[in-house]
């Protein structure tokens, strides 16, 4: 059995994969912004039948969704054990069929921690839920990289890259603190209780809402919603204003880091595009947020919001894996380039 | 055999004698203002179907009857335990109709049975989700069309016990769980009665989900008592 590190058709698939991953992270945040997590008391059988021959009259309600989110998971798990496989019997990269094996052990994970979120009515599971879901999505997009053509290629060319080490740094710790407000806001969403601030761009009418006991049974009493969630408390409250505190703080930094990039990747079109896309997408989640808010959290704003919450975690961590790339690329190509790599000479990828 | 005889109408005399020192509690609760507008159920269109023509169903958070009336309130008497009937208590029934629990509130004692049951030609789940810090059990049942009743017990006292569909995100029915028998929910038009309360002082506590709580201190006779409570519109 030959290995190299040319299979264009196993990029394509991990590509494909990786867009299913996207769409099933979308399928999923639909579930819990209808409330239908558990719609299907049983796990993985569905009221009782093979969750592969549950009959579709019986797709009523809440379980169209949750059903459909378990049988698009299946296949997404399918998916990824093709790739799996595929890695291990044709990469000569050892730490690449390393990966793909852990990106097995990811999904495996992850469709046994929804499964015991059902199982043992723990509503806290759908938050590692929430977070293994987007780095799953992460690691299937590098994955994707570096079984990639510009991956192989990116060393035999001339680069022109020059950003400081500060600005690299910048772009990698606002990357995680993207990660950081997706837990937020799993948090928030996994209180199932609603929307704990229904106004913007002020809280209650303040810049920062009281949270004593007497307003908050007040404001309690006063919500009257179809859904009835669970009651606003003190905590989902502050957890709230916090999520809207780390979004300005991410528009200005991704609004930086964008800028710097895009200077600094004058030579690179398609990273440039990665970087005028990130910049579009953390300005087009806030308008999602200040939506979602205004119009007190309806299911699909409020979907779409964590699809491109995903998307713009997405776009700093391939951002932050190409800067990475480019500093050492720079320091090895004729035209030098003054910037030093943020992670050192060495070559973790090679 | 004589002797028998003799304690079984001592107690009986007994007996008739708590009875005749026991009333009735009678009262209204009325709602001070307007009630905000109800919201449309944003029902699926199964459940859209099983609705009487043109009628559209609507939140149920302010039930208003005549003369301001205020339906759904929980009446009970503070600071009493101990005196449940348990098992022994009368089931109650809930229905699922029309995709809506009936009744939306009712009033319970630890350990008697609540029966659910499946009017609807669709599949129900039938999860109480009952607040942690009691032995209270939370549970997520199956319940097909034209299938068994489900029952549910709850050995703890507690405001409210949510019971939700998961299927159906906007059903919603509210059992209150005392762990004695003086308690009632007002009906359509705010009124309510408790009955066989001992004589004797107590305070007298209405409940309701959005527009608050107010209490009274009361004197029950053998002739029973009666209580008229106001809340405000929130």
């Amino acid at each position: 059995m030959k290995r190299s590190s040319n299979n264009p058709w196993l990029c394509r698939f991990t590509w494909f994969t990786a867009l299913c991953t996207w769409l099933l992270i979308g399928l999923g945040g639909l579930v819990t912004s209808k409330g239908v997590g558990m719609s299907v008391p049983d796990w993985p059988t569905t009221y009782g039948y093979n969750m592969f021959l549950f009959p579709i009259h019986m797709w009523d309600g809440g379980i169209f969704y949750e059903h459909s989110h378990r049988l698009f998971a299946s296949f997404v798990g399918l998916l990824t054990t093709v790739i799996a496989v595929w890695v291990q019997s044709k990469e000569d990269r050892r730490w690449l069929r390393v990966l793909g094996w852990a990106a097995f052990v990811g999904v495996v994970l992850q469709g046994v921690l929804g499964g015991l979120r059902v199982r043992l009515s723990l509503d806290g599971l759908g938050i590692p839920h929430a977070a293994l879901a987007q780095l799953f999505l992460c690691l299937l997009v590098f994955m994707g990289v570096v079984t990639s053509r510009w991956w192989e290629r990116r060393w035999s060319e001339k680069w022109s890259f020059s950003m400081s080490p500060s600005a690299q740094r910048l772009v990698l710790l606002t990357t995680v603190l993207i990660f950081v407000q997706l837990l937020i806001a799993a948090g928030m969403r996994h209180q199932h209780a609603g929307l704990a601030v229904p106004d913007f761009p002020l809280a209650y009418g303040k810049i920062y809402p009281p949270t004593d006991a007497t307003f908050v049974e007040e404001i309690n009493r006063k919500r009257m919603h179809p859904m009835d969630f669970n009651e606003i408390t003190a905590f989902q409250i502050h957890l709230h204003m916090l999520h809207r505190f780390v979004a300005y703080a991410l528009l200005v930094l991704i609004t930086v880091a964008a800028l710097k990039l895009h200077k600094a990747l004058a030579d690179q079109p398609l990273a440039r595009r990665v970087a005028t896309g990130w910049l579009i997408l953390i300005w087009v989640q806030a308008g999602m947020g200040i939506v979602t808010v205004l119009k007190n959290k309806p299911a699909d704003i409020a979907t779409l919001h964590v699809m491109t919450g995903a998307l713009t975690l997405l776009a700093g961590f391939v951002l932050s894996v190409l800067v990475q790339q480019f500093s050492v690329a720079t320091q090895k190509s004729v035209v030098q380039s003054p910037a030093r790599p943020i992670f050192g000479p060495n070559k973790p990828f090679s | 055999m004589k002797m028998k005889l003799q304690i079984g109408s001592l107690l009986a005399v007994a007996c008739a004698l708590q009875t005749v020192s026991a009333g009735d509690i009678t009262g209204k609760v009325t709602l001070n203002g307007a009630a905000p507008a109800e919201k449309p159920l944003p029902m699926d269109p199964t459940c859209g179907k099983l609705q009487a023509a043109g009628e559209k169903p609507m939140t149920s958070f302010y039930v208003v009857g005549a003369d301001h009336g205020l339906g759904d309130v929980v009446v009970y008497l503070k600071d009493i335990s101990g005196k449940s009937a348990g098992a022994s208590a009368k089931p109650l029934m809930v229905d699922q109709k029309g995709c809506v629990y009936e009744p939306y509130v009712a009033t319970v004692q630890t350990g008697q049975t609540i029966t659910v049951s499946n009017s609807d030609p669709v599949l129900h789940n039938v999860h109480p989700t009952p607040r942690p810090g009691t032995r209270n059990k939370e549970a997520n049942k199956a319940q097909l069309p034209k299938s068994p009743t489900l029952d549910f017990v709850f050995p703890d006292a507690e405001m409210f016990l949510r019971f939700k569909c998961d299927v159906h995100p906007w059903m919603f029915a509210y059992m209150s769980v005392f762990d004695h028998p003086y308690h009632a929910t007002t009906d359509k038009d705010g009124n309510f009665k408790i009955l066989g309360v001992p004589a004797g002082e107590y305070t007298l506590v209405v409940d309701h989900r959005k527009a608050g709580t107010a209490e009274k201190v009361i004197e029950v006779t053998t002739g029973g008592a009666k209580a008229d409570f106001a809340l405000d519109a929130k």
